[in-house]
């Protein structure tokens, strides 16, 4: 636990000491929204109705640059090793570090939720805090294959597209809740589906939560 | 090349015969007609498609468990096998729709898996040639195997929640059962098919493994130095 | 963490036996038998593509070797990896910490994650001299900087076995006099792999020699330059 906690802090702080970094990803995931209206026209009614799937796409696409930036921190100068003589047990070692993505790209969600209501002229029908919960769960789901996947590819020539190409086709099902969720908070949900949605998300956090972190044991062995 | 190609002859005869009595003798699908009749390729298909994957499944866990490279190679051959079969899966899924609904895709739970499915594993066998060290590409196969396979039923049952809370589309079930038989034996025709293919393809898998990781012989030990006399 | 020991204090730190390790068709060493009692110190010699970092790596546990017999402390390093890594340090090439972090930072964070007491960071930053770039994150140390922040996290891990890989290389004579001083300093058994056969041999009462991945020979550390000219002719 306590390993858990330090890799967590660590992953963090490095984050903060270089958060130009962090300033970078926000901008990536605001400029994608603005390139989805230019892309679907200033068509007031489409936008406002497909606000959410730009949102979960612009999180998607931010992902794979950000899981990707979780690894090269550690294989930079061969501080992975060094964790591994440690010895950091691998369960420790993942779930600091897919904590750490997932608060990451939760904080770029919440920053590009101003930019969404903004532009494309959307109110929030449902209680806000669903919308918080929805972007956690979100999160979760792609920060657990996320992380595995970015260790898996992470000393890789060709990691910069093997990683979304891996990991894009297995967040399906989060995307298909997460975007649905979110459509349902911001339109309204008179058959109350929301609590659905948020449960099919859960139960894929929780599967790839559990598998991932057996898993990762094997991917960073030698 | 042992009994895996009379295996795969018996298969291409069974796959014969069931595809000609689907064609030709059975009678045309009550609703769909003559189209109907690509269901004699799409069943089979699917369902051996799944089954390699779950081959697939099974050896990448031995594989974890084993390390050792026979594991590995029937990995790489079962995923091979299924990627093929799923492609023709999608072609056929196309095929198919076009003139029956008038459009080349539909969002069918089962079509969109197996789209899902297809980048996924295409993904596996990527990542696999990327990897050049063979133990390391024991593990990566295998991880990335499992991860693929557990999030296969994960991603049908969340696309047919999707698609029944949200009508766009006839879900283009089978509509009347077509005849067992020939149904029976294109399926063990497909079966035998692709059990030969990928028994062919483990032998040449392994055997380049084995090439790859073969040892060296160890130098000898040299002769003992001898130092002049230390004062 | 700690889990007892559980071999009578006789044991050998290391005991290697027909240790051999390759990289596709190519055997980086191969032959080694090894027998290191705690608190002997072993100088391993050789010319570059020796095989000296590779076997530092197989005893270090980072890397398994390929045939042979390896016993740490009496453990197996494959059946009992954290028991033994906790017991080990390696000092190799690469830095292997966080260039965005400072040294205090990154001793700290080694400090929780290895169990051991974060205060005695600034004790350990004060005695290898980068108390007043403490602060400071690593990217902008030198190379003799890093070598010294690498010995800090040796002696916070508190290992009975340490391998040195190179500790002499990008130090400057004076460094390599604080080196020298803070490795003869250190308890416990030492294997240090270096071209500098004098300085370190002085360090060491055993030393073998590699050539080719092969231990070509194994005697008192006092000879190990006379066993180095005996094969590779004399240096000017």
């Amino acid at each position: 636990m306590t390993q858990l906690w330090a890799v967590l802090r660590k992953d963090l702080l490095i984050e903060w000491r270089a958060r130009a970094h962090g300033v970078a990803l926000v901008s990536f995931a605001i400029t994608l929204l603005l390139l989805f209206s230019f892309a679907v026209g200033p068509n007031a009614n489409v936008l406002r109705a497909h606000a959410s799937a730009y949102l979960w796409m612009g999180l998607v696409l931010t992902s794979s640059l950000q899981l990707a930036r979780s690894f090269q921190v550690e294989t930079e100068s061969n501080a992975l090793d060094t964790l591994v003589l440690a010895p950091v047990s691998p369960p420790a070692l993942f779930y600091g570090k897919a904590l750490s993505n997932t608060l990451q790209l939760f904080g770029v969600g919440l920053v590009s939720l101003p930019a969404v209501i903004a532009l494309y002229d959307v109110e929030v029908k449902e209680p806000a805090g669903l919308l918080l919960l929805t972007l956690i769960l979100g999160a979760l789901g792609l920060a657990a294959p996320g992380t595995l996947y970015a260790g898996l590819t992470a000393r890789l020539a060709a990691r910069q597209l093997m990683l979304p190409l891996l990991l894009f086709p297995l967040v399906v099902p989060c995307l298909l809740a997460a975007v649905k969720a979110t459509t349902l908070i911001l339109q309204g949900d008179p058959m109350d589906q929301i609590g659905s949605w948020l449960t099919l998300l859960a139960c894929f956090d929780a599967l790839y939560w559990s598998l991932c972190g057996v898993l990762f044991g094997k991917v960073i062995d030698a | 090349m042992r009994w895996e190609l009379p295996l795969t002859a018996l298969g291409l005869l069974l796959l014969v015969v069931g595809h000609g009595i689907g064609l030709f003798v059975a009678p045309p699908e009550a609703m769909m007609g003559d189209v109907g009749r690509i269901l004699y390729a799409h069943v089979p298909t699917a369902w051996v498609a799944l089954v390699a994957y779950l081959a697939a499944f099974v050896a990448a866990v031995g594989s974890l468990w084993s390390g050792r490279f026979t594991w590995d190679a029937a990995v790489a051959a079962t995923v091979e096998v299924g990627v093929v079969l799923n492609g023709l899966l999608l072609a056929q899924g196309s095929i198919w729709a076009r003139p029956t609904w008038g459009v080349y895709w539909t969002w069918d739970p089962r079509l969109t898996t197996t789209a899902v499915m297809f980048v996924m594993f295409v993904g596996v066998l990527l990542l696999r040639s990327l990897v050049e060290v063979a133990e390391r590409r024991l593990t990566v196969t295998a991880v990335a195997g499992i991860v693929a396979f557990a999030n296969v039923p994960v991603v049908y049952f969340s696309v047919k929640w999707w698609r029944t809370l949200h009508q766009d589309f006839s879900s283009p079930e089978t509509v009347s059962s077509p005849m067992v038989t020939p149904l029976r034996i294109a399926a063990f025709g497909m079966l035998f098919v692709a059990i030969g293919i990928a028994v062919m393809r483990w032998r040449a898998i392994y055997a380049a493994v084995q090439r790859e990781t073969e040892s060296p012989a160890l130098p000898d030990m040299p002769a003992p130095l001898k130092l002049p006399e230390v004062p | 963490m700690d889990s007892p020991l559980p071999e009578p204090a006789a044991a050998p730190v290391i005991e290697a036996a027909g240790l051999c390790r390759r990289f596709g068709g190519r055997w980086a060493f191969a032959r080694v038998d090894l027998r290191l009692m705690a608190g002997e110190r072993l100088l391993i010699v050789g010319a570059n593509g020796s095989g000296k970092t590779t076997l530092l790596r197989a005893l270090s546990t980072s890397l398994p070797p390929t045939e042979g017999r390896l016993r740490l402390f009496g453990m197996d390093p494959v059946a009992a990896p954290e028991a033994v890594r906790s017991r080990v340090a390696l000092l190799s090439h690469a830095v292997g910490l966080y260039e965005d972090l400072s040294g205090a930072q990154n001793l700290s964070l080694f400090a929780r994650l290895m169990g051991k007491e974060p205060g005695r960071v600034a004790a350990l930053l004060e005695q290898v001299g980068l108390d007043p770039r403490r602060a400071d994150p690593i990217r902008t140390y030198s190379a003799g900087m890093r070598k010294r922040l690498c010995v800090a996290l040796v002696l916070l891990k508190e290992p009975a076995l340490v391998l040195l890989d190179e500790p002499f290389a990008a130090l400057d004579p004076k460094g390599m006099d604080q080196m020298g001083e803070l490795i003869a300093a250190l308890p416990g058994a030492v294997v240090i792999a270096s071209h500098q056969v004098e300085r370190a041999g002085a360090l060491c009462s055993r030393a073998m020699l590699l050539e080719g991945g092969l231990p070509r020979w194994q005697g008192p550390a006092r000879s190990a330059w006379a066993a180095w000219t005996a094969v590779h002719g004399a240096r000017e």
